[in-house]
């Protein structure tokens, strides 16, 4: 590896885990799209520094964009506030008109003025090692990473210290005012440093990679986990592993740095959403069918229940299930099995009986039925099933 | 003005732009209604981004530049990915916004990636990606406005056919499900053609702005009506006008791109929306504040001037006006709106008494 490799990986880290940080909170609130919004709204800010300072390296630029990120906030809230859209029609309405009056301006100055509006949207890691910080005529690495490191940072100190604020806030805005913490204040803060975190990514990044970033590790952590501590951490490792996954992916494919990065966060988070343990869409589907099953299991036990002891005949015939559950012979027959697994039926020659177990099985499902305590019925059958369907 | 009028008879280029962009304006403020109303504003944004792969795969697939089959590639990709934020949010406990996010943005970095990869190959010309990024409203030509026309009439048509099933399901999904009507299919229906809306707006105006083309003329039409066939026409007629102003306005000046200009234009429609709008408008919701305030220190003041007079029982026929004065909240002003009210008359010029209807309004208002 030469020294940019490994310089260009350090960036992308650093991006990652400040992204990472305000993410989970943007997600846990159902902001994420503000990111979005912040992402592009920018651009007006980095036109009107531009303006003035007439450079594009000033650092007026950044500070002008991170004013137009908190603008783009405080606008969605102000719309919001009248009622007359929804929130998220808020979020749509704002940033394209901010983003509209940049390109405007860039084009009627087209003369005087050369940003290159594809790099602000799309960016290139690529070239970040190359933007150099000097101090003194000393070579001090890149600028990125002692801009994004700084933002990093403060993510890491304002996260640790208000630990506690953004977590109450974040799940109970109720039980936080209570308790004297201002949910306003929190929020706002929250606001300011996924700004500033935006501001300072696009740059290295690009738009569009910073909502990645922020989003896609803290959902597909969230798949995973609902402790806070634990999503935290998971998000950032998703952040790293996409960083150095997704560098080398670009290095083999010589594509952009940015586009992969966001396609190994895209492949992460669809193996997690497929294959994650408890809420994944396959343990879904096997918990779907283990309920179907059970419920089939349920209202067959209850039929033969309900049957009285000398008549009926008939209807304990293992034939007779075809006909009054509509049943095949093989869905009949696996619910035969896992009734008769569990010790709930006997069989005596093609006769269905309860054992002692399945009347009390029977009989406490009914108990559920009655007084219709939906908690009680997983205790039963985790009580009487050792076979789940 | 005038200009503007010899400009759309004269000029065939420009005619044409402002017929597309007028039918793009119309589709989207029509399908942007649903969108909006069924809580999906930020859809539009999604799935423009998520278009990207699709553009750059017809691309290495056919080898085409033609424009319909990089339309059909970002069809399909955008259905992709609407139908994936509607699994991600059904299927799993991450909420909506998380999940537009997602598709947005690896759908657009994916896209990156195939466009990067792609334009290093010698043979690969540029796909354009600025084109597709902002838009230009400039290659518009008259079969691309044809297909904006038919796939209007497309629409419409569809709306005509299915518009009391897409009614209830928009107010309320689950009874529409009661109802026996096939809500999965009109949802998917409704989605094909926003994304197609989008598709075609891509051109024109580009990844980023498309879904303010979707969303700004239905939020506008929005504050005007309550009643879904009124939104859906005056979205259309705000999308329209905001597609032939706009391109009026970028071609008084050389370097005005047409898309920003053009959702300047609807953005400024929805304020002025927000603003005058009757009954929901900010400017009438004050008015009606005012009013309301005013009515009820009047009905305070009535019911004051009422308790007075039945307390001091030889006053009921008549008090001096001058003793009214001295009652608290109550002066020449507020006598005067009582009496412009017609809650109190004179019996002499000095002398008042409460109307009929002034007795009435105070003896509720004790009661309370």
């Amino acid at each position: 590896m030469s020294v940019p490799q490994i310089e260009i990986q350090i960036i992308a880290c650093i991006v990652a885990v400040a992204c990472a940080i305000p993410g989970v909170f943007l997600v846990l609130r159902r902001m994420s799209l503000i990111s979005d919004a912040i992402s592009h709204s920018i651009l007006l800010g980095i036109v009107i520094g531009f303006f003035i300072t007439q450079d594009l390296n000033s650092p007026l630029l950044i500070i002008m964009a991170g004013l137009v990120g908190a603008v783009t906030v405080v606008l969605v809230e102000m719309i919001q506030k009248t009622k007359l859209v929804k929130e998220d029609t808020a979020i749509g309405l704002v940033f394209p008109a901010l983003f509209s009056i940049a390109v405007i301006l860039i084009a009627t100055n087209a003369n005087d003025i050369h940003l290159d509006l594809d790099s602000v949207l799309v960016g290139e890691l690529a070239f970040a090692p190359f933007n150099r910080m000097y101090i003194g005529g000393v070579d001090y690495g890149p600028k990125a990473v002692w801009t994004m490191g700084s933002i990093m940072l403060l993510s890491i100190i304002l996260l640790l210290l208000f630990y506690k604020e953004l977590k109450i806030t974040s799940f109970d805005v109720g039980l936080s005012t209570a308790l004297g913490f201002s949910p306003v204040i929190i929020h706002y803060s929250l606001m300011s440093v996924s700004s500033i975190t935006v501001v300072g990514a696009f740059d290295a990044v690009g738009a569009i990679l910073v909502v990645a970033l922020m989003i896609v590790p803290a959902a597909t952590a969230y798949l995973l986990t609902s402790d806070l501590r634990k999503m935290l951490w998971l998000s950032i490792v998703f952040g790293l592993m996409s960083a150095i996954g997704g560098y080398w992916l670009a290095n083999i494919l010589d594509a952009s740095i940015s586009g992969s990065m966001a396609t190994v966060l895209g492949v992460i988070f669809m193996i997690t959403y497929l294959v994650a343990p408890a809420n994944g869409y396959i343990a879904n589907l096997v918990k779907e069918r283990r309920q179907k099953k059970e419920v089939k299991l349920l209202t067959f036990l209850l039929h033969i229940h309900s049957l009285d002891d000398n008549n009926d005949e008939g209807e304990r015939e293992v034939d007779h299930l075809y006909y009054h559950f509509k049943w095949n012979e093989k869905e009949a027959k696996t619910i035969l099995n896992l009734a008769s697994d569990n010790g709930l039926i006997i069989l005596k020659g093609s006769l269905i009986y309860l054992t002692d177990k399945g009347t009390k099985f029977s009989e406490s499902a009914i108990d559920y039925i009655v007084t219709n305590r939906e908690d009680k019925l997983e205790g039963i059958k985790r009580d009487f099933l050792l076979f789940r369907g | 003005m005038l200009e503007f009028f010899e400009l759309l008879l004269s000029d065939y280029t420009f005619r044409i732009i402002a017929l597309g962009t007028a039918a793009l304006g119309a589709i989207s403020g029509m399908l942007g209604s649903f969108a909006v109303l069924r809580k999906q504003s930020l859809l539009g944004d999604a799935i423009s981004h998520a278009a990207l792969p699709g553009i750059v795969m017809a691309f290495i697939l056919f080898q085409a530049k033609d424009s319909y089959v990089l339309l059909a590639g970002a069809l399909c990709s955008g259905v992709l990915g609407s139908l994936l934020v509607n699994g991600i949010v059904r299927k799993s406990k991450i909420k909506t916004d998380a999940a537009l996010g997602i598709v947005l943005s690896v759908f657009f970095g994916f896209g990156m990636l195939l466009l990067t990869y792609v334009q290093k190959k010698p043979d690969a010309a540029q796909a354009g990606l600025d084109k597709y990024l902002f838009g230009q409203a400039a290659t518009l030509m008259l079969n691309d406005v044809k297909l904006l026309i038919v796939v209007l009439g497309i629409a419409l048509a569809i709306l005509f056919i299915f518009w009391k099933e897409l009614k209830v399901m928009i107010f309320d999904e689950d009874y529409a499900l009661t109802l026996g009507i096939n809500t999965r299919f009109l949802d998917v229906l409704i989605t094909i053609f926003i994304v197609l809306a989008i598709v075609l707006g891509l051109q024109t105006v580009g990844v980023v702005l498309m879904s303010a083309m979707l969303l700004a003329p239905a939020a506008a039409a929005r504050q005007w009506t309550n009643n879904l066939g009124k939104m859906l026409i005056i979205a259309s007629v705000i999308g329209a006008c905001s597609g032939v102003v706009g391109t009026a306005i970028s071609a008084t000046q050389p370097n005005l791109s047409t898309g920003p200009v053009i959702v300047i234009v609807a953005i400024t429609f929805v304020l002025f929306s927000f603003l005058f709008a009757p009954t929901r408008g900010i400017i009438s919701r004050q008015l009606k504040i005012q009013k309301n305030k005013k009515e009820l220190l009047l009905k305070k003041s009535i019911a004051v001037v009422y308790s007075f007079m039945v307390n001091n029982e030889e006053l009921v026929e008549g008090v001096e006006k001058n003793k009214l004065l001295k009652l608290r909240d109550i002066d020449e002003q507020v006598i005067k709106l009582l009496y412009e009210k017609k809650w109190i008359k004179y019996i002499d010029s000095q002398i008042v008494a409460l109307t009929e209807e002034g007795r009435d309004i105070a003896e509720k208002i004790e009661l309370i």
